[in-house]
């Protein structure tokens, strides 16, 4: 299927990308990666009047570490993360959810910063984000995951601000993404990830509901001695999933316990 | 005959040096100058009526040359669209179908209008601008609802919605169950799948007002029937008409019927008189390409409590969608082989072909075998759970031994050894070992379960006596042309068409074997109703090797035939008095007395023939096969299931087949994994979900319509045995959909077997996580 | 509005006005005549449209031509000399690791860079390398078995040639 034509424009930098945002009004949209928009686009439920192309602009394909933060600039691409020692070093389970992201031709192009601006009910690095509290690095703010995003397709970004970078603490400790799916390139049905960190754990969901969400209960009942398996029997608590065409709601609810379990059992 | 070089061999294929360089010649790869695209405006409701069509603002798009609707294809394109009259006279509503709905459309994907434009892009862009108004109508979706008294109807002016209601008795079905010690009985759901090859369908159509010849090239497994109702529809004769199927990017039955563009492109070509071509988006072939399955059957068997089988009584709701397929009666086909290999006292088949507003169902890949094998299959295992006997003692209880075997409805099964593959199998499946795997599981609480399915098809059609009825008129056999042109290399055409099997291949080694040539020198040619024989009958049903195969070797044998006599006239000895081996005719007993048949073939071009001789040395051939063929095969699979999240795991999966002498095991190997994989793929991924209430399609995209990945396959190990078909000279029987037609079978006994503990006897397709952690949560609360 | 694009593809620099909306496999095949790289879906599932762009493997169908400004792509039709097959396209014919042929190309270019990055895969490395490629004919296990020929070839220097351009 053929996209409905429109406008484009490279950006050259991230300023030069927000002044031709605001040019060409409410009709633009910014193309990253391109690997969910332009399949939306071909079948037309997307139909941007103008694109701004982010790919020529230098400097955002980047890992690096500092002050205890794990900084990804918003053009990296999927396949990038998963080849960094150095995120491996300091942040091995966003390699690890990385290689579970797509395919390798989708990997060779899709990019984190896409990712969070997309905010897709399964996108897997929004649930990293929010467990870590990371931070998403915009043109002109730094927004906490936990208010970044807001509901399905929607983040608190305003129409012509760009994420530049995603800054991550630096995590080294025991950790596991279970993605739960029918086949290996296909969205998470439901997803859980979990990582030791400092005292605690962190653990997030995946697709149990518009967004990614925090498993606080889940947190919680470990700090006061929970075993794993007790744990996770909070982690359906205040998810509301949908139900569709691969799985029901009641099964993501039981999903999200089962991979809760076994995901703080098999991290490592 | 020729000591065989090449039957039998692992000659790799002639077709691939294209291919894999990407040079092949698929339908959308061809780009004639001047042409013209067409795009294809479709209903989004599954049923409503048509208010009006406003096609002025496409139109006037840029690089928009037509926009056509309803009344300009009336003016070029008479008649319906053709439905085989097979179950006459219990054949009830019979909608008459028109390439393009006028007043009301009667599944979602049906076209309204066409606009066709300078290129794809702007003829999607205008495309969007036709305005249809709509009133939309109740929609049926559920085939077993639809046959209720007062159902909305899938048509307003239909009756009801019952296209066929039909039973085959095949023996004394009550005097049967009246002796049963035991009754298990079963309702078994075979969801839609949608066929998809890899290569979506695609017309390119240009006419030629000067002389009124029309071309077509499409991606098809049948061109000369799509030429057969094309120029009848368009009123050009069918010698003025030439279809031509390329390299066809998969069909799995879905390529065999017309479809509405095979006849809007050429009409569309002939009013504006440029080529035109369209060619179809994955959404519009999940959509509009026919699908297949989608039946629901009910099933009783009785059986003795030493594992006798009695009877077997089943009935068959077929969802026709809205309208019937061309070739859909054919999925009836489920009630005449659910007797499988065994041996019942009788087997009784009710089949009831229900209209619903969905697109029409039509063969898929085995198309009423995997049916009837997946209903036989776990009816045989069903029968041995309840009365406590391993189900692999159960079939051997009850497998037809003699040969030739008649089953319950008067079908002749031509050979066979039941026995021997279900032996291999189960050796190389190691079964004792897994039972005893599985009982250690047991005490675990693994869920791990062993799956038989045993297997036989009835494939090869013809012959013309039993076909000529179900295909209005035109029987089902097979043409060859063999043409040894005078420097000695040979053109052969066949009436069947490839779309992945390797024909170029598989025919080649068989005429250069029979003629005794290099194969080199074999040019195979088909898809093209210009070359060859007059007609061609396609490829469906298995049947090209072992009927379109089988008329080349005949071809041969022709020319084989007539050189033997020119080469004992160049000889000057009585042709009687001549072998023939590797390729050369000598003299018995004086073997430096010889000619090649190049040799002879040249000769058959020049003077000095023998009296009454004509020249030339070339035949054309039809094989009409005295019965069917019928491959068969046993194969296991191992599964565990995940208690907690109702995931499958497949641990092993073995097949052994029998089909008869093989020509080229490479390619028999390949038919097979990709059949096994098509049949595991039916039991755990795929279905078309429509929404229940809206009729709306849900897995509209290859998002949530699940082919699998290399990963989702499991190894299998393959193995077979060789029973020669007496059906043919050759010996060989059909192997494209044995796959399929087995596999389904096993992986859900298996998951059925591995969840037995629980006390769950049956599960539907697909066994997806989602439903037999429903299953398991039902039966352990 | 066209808009210019720079390119390389198969060893062959190209400049040329395109639609912005124009997608990189249309233009493969329609203005550079690559009939090779395949289309088989609208959502990026299939692979049957793998290229390589500077080496790395791309669903030309998601990508728009415009974007491959500056980049070498190699198809199918450029991955071995006009004269010669590439290993992988060798041992594709030799295990019979394809039917239809229309998933081929996909797989062939997917394969490619999975052994430029992995000369030596598990069977189920060669999963997860080709998990963007759909192949409904094989039941892929000669797929897998023939990128295991290929790999062992490349690794013995059987004309381990670099893809032109890539």
């Amino acid at each position: 299927m053929i996209p409905a034509a429109f406008e484009y424009s490279r950006a050259t930098s991230v300023a030069d990308a927000v002044n031709q945002l605001r040019t060409a009004g409410p009709e633009a949209k910014v193309i990253a990666g391109g690997q969910s928009l332009l399949p939306m686009m071909r079948l037309r439920l997307a139909q941007p009047g103008h694109l701004v192309d982010l790919n020529g602009i230098p400097d955002l394909d980047y890992v690096r570490v500092k002050d205890g933060s794990v900084q990804i600039g918003a053009m990296t691409r999927h396949a990038t993360l998963v080849r960094s020692e150095l995120l491996r070093a300091n942040l091995p389970l966003l390699a690890e959810v990385a290689k579970e992201v797509g395919d390798p031709q989708v990997r060779t192009r899709g990019t984190i910063g896409g990712v969070m601006a997309h905010a897709d009910a399964a996108g897997d690095y929004p649930t990293v984000a929010l467990m870590l509290d990371a931070e998403i690095v915009t043109d002109r703010r730094r927004i906490p995951a936990r208010d970044f995003f807001q509901h399905l397709f929607t983040t608190a970004l305003e129409p012509d601000e760009l994420v530049v970078e995603v800054d991550f603490p630096v995590s080294t400790g025991a950790h596991r993404y279970l993605k739960f799916r029918r086949r290996v390139f296909d969205w998470a049905i439901v997803a859980v990830g979990v990582q030791r960190l400092g005292d605690g754990w962190r653990v997030g969901i995946t697709h149990a509901g518009p967004t990614a969400v925090r498993a606080h209960a889940v947190e919680d009942a470990l700090r006061s001695g929970a075993t794993p398996a007790e744990a996770a029997e909070r982690a359906s608590d205040g998810l509301n999933p949908n139900s569709d065409v691969h799985a029901s709601s009641e099964f993501r609810l039981h999903l999200a316990q089962v991979l809760t379990r076994r995901a703080l059992e098999q991290a490592a | 005959m020729a000591v065989s070089q090449l039957i039998g061999a692992r000659v790799q294929r002639r077709e691939d040096p294209r291919l894999i360089t990407g040079h092949g010649r698929f339908i959308e790869d061809r780009l004639p100058v001047g042409l013209l695209h067409m795009a294809v405006v479709r209903s989004p409701h599954p049923h409503a009526r048509i208010l009006s069509i406003a096609t002025e603002a496409a139109a006037s798009a840029p690089g928009v040359r037509a926009v056509l609707v309803a009344k300009d294809f009336h003016a070029q394109l008479s008649g319906t669209m053709p439905v085989t009259p097979a179950f006459a006279p219990e054949k009830k509503y019979v909608p008459e179908r028109f390439p393009i709905a006028s007043d009301e459309v009667c599944f979602q994907g049906e076209p309204v209008a066409v606009v066709v434009a300078d290129d794809r892009y702007l003829a999607a862009d205008a495309a969007e601008l036709v305005v249809v108004e709509y009133d939309p109508l109740p929609a049926v979706v559920d085939p077993e609802a639809a046959m209720v008294p007062g159902s909305p109807r899938a048509h307003v002016e239909g009756p009801d919605n019952i296209g066929w209601d039909m039973t085959f008795d095949g023996g004394d079905i009550e005097a049967a169950f009246a002796r049963a010690e035991v009754t298990v009985s079963e309702r078994i759901w075979q969801q839609r799948l949608a066929p998809t090859p890899m290569e979506p369908r695609g017309v390119l159509a240009e006419y030629s007002p000067y002389d009124e010849r029309l071309t077509i090239w499409l991606s098809s497994q049948n061109p000369h029937f799509i030429r057969l109702f094309i120029s009848g529809a368009m009123g050009i004769p069918e010698s003025r008409v030439r279809v031509v199927a390329e390299d066809v990017g998969g069909g799995f039955g879905s390529k065999i019927s017309p479809y509405p563009e095979d006849y809007l492109v050429p009409a569309a070509a002939r009013i504006l008189g440029r080529p035109v071509r369209w060619i179809e988006t994955r959404t519009e072939s999940v959509q509009t390409s026919y699908h297949g399955r989608g039946q629901v059957f009910t099933a009783e068997a009785a059986a003795l409590r030493d594992g006798t089988l009695l009877g077997l009584r089943l009935t068959q709701v077929l969802d026709l969608g809205a309208y019937h397929g061309t070739f859909g009666a054919f999925q009836a086909c489920a009630c005449l082989m659910a007797g499988g290999v065994y041996r019942w006292a009788a087997v009784q088949g009710r089949t009831i072909g229900v209209l619903t507003n969905k697109v029409p169902t039509d063969p898929y890949r085995g198309a009423g075998r995997p049916e009837g094998t997946h209903l036989c299959e776990r009816m045989v295992d069903r029968v041995a759970q309840e009365i406590g006997m391993d189900p692999a003692e159960l079939r051997r209880k009850n497998f037809a031994r003699e040969f030739p075997f008649s089953n319950n409805f008067g079908l002749v099964y031509d050979s066979g050894n039941y026995d021997g593959s279900l032996d291999k199998a189960m050796e190389l499946v190691d079964y004792s070992g897994w039972r005893q795997r599985q009982a250690e599981g047991r005490q675990q609480g693994r869920l791990i379960g062993i799956g038989c399915s045993t297997w036989v098809e009835i494939c090869g059609f013809g012959p013309s006596e039993a076909t000529a009825g179900a295909t209005g008129g035109i029987a089902l056999v097979e043409a060859a042309q063999i043409r040894f042109l005078p420097s000695g290399s040979v053109a052969a055409y066949v009436g069947t068409h490839a779309q992945g099997q390797g024909h170029d291949t598989t025919f080649s080694q068989i005429v250069a074997d029979t003629l005794g040539i290099p194969m080199e020198k074999v040019e195979l040619r088909h898809g093209d109703t210009a070359e060859g024989p007059s007609f061609g009958y396609g490829t469906y049903g298995s049947r090209s090797l072992a009927v379109g195969g089988m008329a080349l070797h005949k071809a041969a044998m022709v020319i084989r035939d007539k050189a033997q006599r020119l080469a004992g006239h160049m000889l000057e000895v009585s042709p009687d008095d001549l072998t023939f081996e590797q390729g050369t005719f000598s003299v018995k007993g004086d073997p430096s007395a010889r000619k090649t048949i190049e040799e002879v073939a040249l000769a058959a071009y020049g003077g000095k023939l023998p009296e009454g001789m004509e020249h030339g040395l070339e035949a054309t051939s039809y094989f009409d096969p005295p019965n069917w063929v019928w491959p068969f095969g046993a194969h296991i699979c191992v599964v565990e299931v995940d208690r907690e999240t109702g995931a499958v795991q497949v641990h092993k999966y073995v097949a052994v087949d029998d089909c008869g002498n093989v020509i080229n095991p490479m390619i028999v190997e390949g038919q097979l994994h990709g059949g096994i994989a098509q049949g595991i793929s039916q039991a755990l991924y795929e279905e078309v979900a429509y929404d229940q209430d809206s009729g709306l399609l849900l897995t509209g995209t290859m998002t949530d319509y699940l082919v699998p990945t290399m990963n989702e396959i499991p190894a299998l190990t393959l193995d077979r045995t060789v029973t020669p078909s007496p059906t043919n000279p050759l010996g060989v029987k059909g192997i494209g959909e044995a796959g399929t037609i087995a596999s389904s079978a096993a992986v859900i006994n298996a998951i059925s077997d591995a969840l037995s503990p629980l006390g769950i006897h049956h599960v539907d397709m697909p066994a997806s996580p989602d439903r037999l952690w429903k299953m398991i949560q039902e039966a352990e609360s | 509005m066209a808009q210019l694009v720079r390119l390389t593809v198969n060893g062959s620099p190209r400049q040329e006005e395109v639609e912005p909306r124009l997608l990189l496999v249309h233009y493969l095949r329609e203005r550079c005549g690559l009939t090779g790289t395949h289309v088989g879906c609208d959502t990026s599932q299939c692979g049957a449209c793998t290229v390589l762009c500077n080496g790395q493997p791309v669903k030309s169908c998601s990508m728009l031509a415009v974007q491959a400004e500056g980049m070498a792509i190699t198809t199918i039709e450029g991955l071995a000399p006009a004269d010669g097959m590439h290993p992988l396209q060798t041992a594709f014919w030799e295990e019979h690791g394809l039917q239809c042929g229309f998933c081929t190309p996909g797989f062939i270019m997917a394969a490619t860079a999975l052994l430029a990055e992995n000369p030596d895969p598990t069977d189920e490395e060669i999963g997860r390398g080709l998990e963007g490629n759909l192949c409904r004919c094989t039941g892929y296990v000669n797929i897998r078995r023939a990128v295991h020929k290929a790999a062992a070839a490349m690794r013995e220097g059987a004309g381990a040639a670099a893809p032109m351009g890539g």
